[in-house]
């Protein structure tokens, strides 16, 4: 066990980075006060198809972080959990990765690494289960021509706190697509980025989070055009409920001078639910070239729509039941995205469990 | 053998300029197997009427009552009104991203028969009512009325209307947005609801062509928030010939 070192600067809450996280409650993970334990709590759901590796492993970084915590993990975590598919391989059924184990006495600091060869599909879920106080730095990268579906499911216990950068490296005409989904914990922090490395790389964040009281989840996009003719997609959709729970959505697109030809867009609803809640949504987009294909941003929060329910109702349904039906379908379309029918009936059952508890 | 009453019915509606009133004293009966016409100029309270007896949230009753075989209808919540046996085919009926047809219908009926329906007799039964009203099965993987034009939402109500099988019905406008087929297909939708279920209807159009179809026992005209003639079939025609002139000075 080691004390995090404080060479790094501790966030104050002033930041732009940290404007709105509760620092309060990071359990001492941003300022170095949290003891770490020795865990390396990622692990392998089922035996893995051939093409794919499991293993730890020390790797340098694929790429900087301006992030402390990011900062402090490189600093103190030399094994990476290396998940890698093969060339070439084509892996039909999803990898899972889930969480064997927990503690909220002590931190663990996690790195994490998944490398696809070039032309190698895959779909990656990761389940983040349990009470933990954990921080990882989680990086991805893709070689040419590769595609993967990364599935990151923050199904946390009440109390956990999780901090993280999900890093995604896009190479030549590699797809990337993301669908983060933050349903669990008590401070959820994550950094969905992307940069791509050459003209035709493509990138889908896809996301749904749903804070219930007292909750607070963040959810920082960013995405480098650093290289012509890349495509971006960010779609996050939230719902919140209860006292306090507060969810913060940042979208930074940068279109640098270089990026002719980007083609992005990035959307963010959120569904206010019950009073005392609060939505944070901040689009941001920069650009330095006109040379472009489109750039957008849209952000819209909204409450329960009245006609939708009476029509609901009107039909016998109960209230309850109507406003059950209302929220599976705002996160129906991200969802369903994810394809595999058992992960998405538990996500929807859990969503329901949450809307009943937080009584709206 | 079902009787719906309406009896002195005020509805008012809040607006940015206070509280304005719109229905100014409704009375009507209508008993099972019956068929009511009420034709009326455009904002006269036709759709506020229905919307009222439905529990639509944004009307506010400011006097009167509506029972539904004695019960007090203006008492329950808009689920209870429907258990109850009443049913409502809106004007304009409203989309719900994310709800497919198929889990919606299926919710309905579930919330109606106080049971699920059985899955293998519900398909079938699902795919009858879906055929008989010349829709493409591919509906029920849709999402309710999203993207429906406005004569495939037309349809749809009446497919519910077969389905969920009430004892009352109010039709705001079916008619309005239907080509010619679909007007005769979706008129023998509500025949056969009246044939099979004794069904009350409460038809509110603004053209005698459906009436040609369903027919009327009684004619009513609405202006101005209530009902100021009423009459038989012959009624129609004559507002057909004359428009509502006569209604609209008094
Ligand atoms: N929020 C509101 N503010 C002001 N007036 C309103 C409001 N809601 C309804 N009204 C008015 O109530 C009146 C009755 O409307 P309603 O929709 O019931 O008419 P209708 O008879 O169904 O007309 P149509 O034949 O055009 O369907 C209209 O004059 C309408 O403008
Ligand atoms: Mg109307």
């Amino acid at each position: 066990m080691s004390v995090l070192t404080t060479n790094y600067l501790t966030p104050t809450g002033r930041e732009e980075a940290w404007r709105f996280t509760p620092l309060k409650r990071m359990r001492g993970l941003h300022d170095g006060s949290a003891i770490v334990g020795d865990r390396n709590s990622l692990v392998t759901k089922t035996g893995l198809p051939k093409g794919v590796s499991f293993s730890r492993e020390a790797l340098s970084p694929l790429a900087v972080s301006d992030d402390v915590i990011i900062e402090r993990i490189r600093g103190e975590a030399f094994d990476v959990a290396h998940l890698s598919i093969d060339a070439h391989a084509e892996i039909r059924e999803p990898i899972f990765l889930t969480r064997s184990a927990g503690a909220l006495d002590t931190a663990e600091l996690s790195r994490v690494r998944i490398s696809l060869g070039s032309h190698a599909i895959a779909t990656i879920i990761v389940e983040n289960i349990g009470e933990t106080l954990l921080a990882e730095d989680l990086e991805i990268s893709l070689s040419p021509g590769s595609s993967l579906t990364f599935v990151s499911l923050q199904e946390f216990d009440a109390k956990s706190v999780y901090t993280a950068r999900h890093h995604a490296v896009v190479d030549k005409d590699a797809t990337f697509k993301s669908i983060t989904v933050t349903v669990g914990g008590d401070v959820v922090r994550i950094l969905p980025t992307v940069e791509f490395t050459a003209p035709g790389a493509s990138a889908e964040l896809l996301g749904v989070y749903f804070a219930t009281t007292g909750q607070f989840f963040e959810h920082r996009m960013h995405v480098d055009h650093a290289v012509p003719n890349a495509k971006s997609r960010v779609n996050f959709k939230g719902a919140l409920a209860g006292r306090d729970a507060h969810t913060v959505w940042i979208g930074d697109v940068l279109i640098r001078a270089v990026a002719e030809g980007t083609d992005t867009y990035e959307l963010n609803r959120n569904l206010l639910l019950t009073d005392g809640a609060r939505a944070d949504s901040v689009p941001n987009l920069e650009i330095e070239t006109g040379e472009i294909v489109g750039a957008g941003h849209a952000s819209t929060t909204g409450r329960f729509d009245d006609e939708q329910l009476f029509y609901l109702m009107s039909r016998g349904i109960t209230l309850e039941n109507a406003r059950r039906l209302v929220v599976r379908g705002f996160f129906n379309e991200i969802i369903t995205e994810i394809g595999n029918e058992e992960v998405q009936e538990r996500l929807m059952e859990r969503i329901d469990g949450e809307l009943e508890r937080a009584g709206a | 053998m079902s009787v719906l009453e309406i009896r002195g019915l005020q509805v008012s509606v809040d607006t940015e300029n206070g509280s304005v009133e719109i229905l100014k004293g409704v009375d009507l009966t209508i008993k099972s197997g019956e068929t009511h016409a009420i034709m009326g100029p455009n904002g006269s309270g036709k759709s506020t009427l229905a919307y009222s007896i439905a529990g639509h949230p944004k009307y506010t009753i400011t006097g009167g009552s509506v029972a539904l075989d004695g019960a007090d209808v203006l008492d329950m919540s808009v689920d209870e009104r429907a258990k109850a046996g009443l049913f409502l085919a809106m004007q304009y009926p409203v989309e719900v991203p994310g709800v497919s047809v198929s889990n919606f219908l299926r919710t309905a009926a579930t919330a109606l028969r106080g049971e699920a329906p059985k899955l293998r007799t519900w398909v079938a039964e699902v795919k009858s009512a879906m055929e008989a009203l010349n829709m493409d099965p591919a509906f029920a993987t849709r999402n309710v009325n999203e993207g429906f034009s406005g004569g495939e939402k037309k349809r749809h109500e009446i497919m519910q209307l077969e389905l969920l099988k009430p004892k009352m019905a109010i039709l705001d406008e079916t008619d309005s947005g239907l080509d010619v087929d679909a007007l005769r297909i979706v008129s023998e939708g509500v025949n056969r609801a009246k044939a099979n279920n004794d069904l009350g209807v409460l038809l509110i159009t603004h053209y005698t062509r459906i009436l040609k179809y369903i027919k009327p026992d009684f004619v009513h005209v609405f202006a101005n928030g209530k009902i100021v003639e009423e009459g038989g079939p012959d009624l129609a025609d004559k507002l057909e010939a004359n428009g509502y002139a006569d209604y609209v000075s008094k």
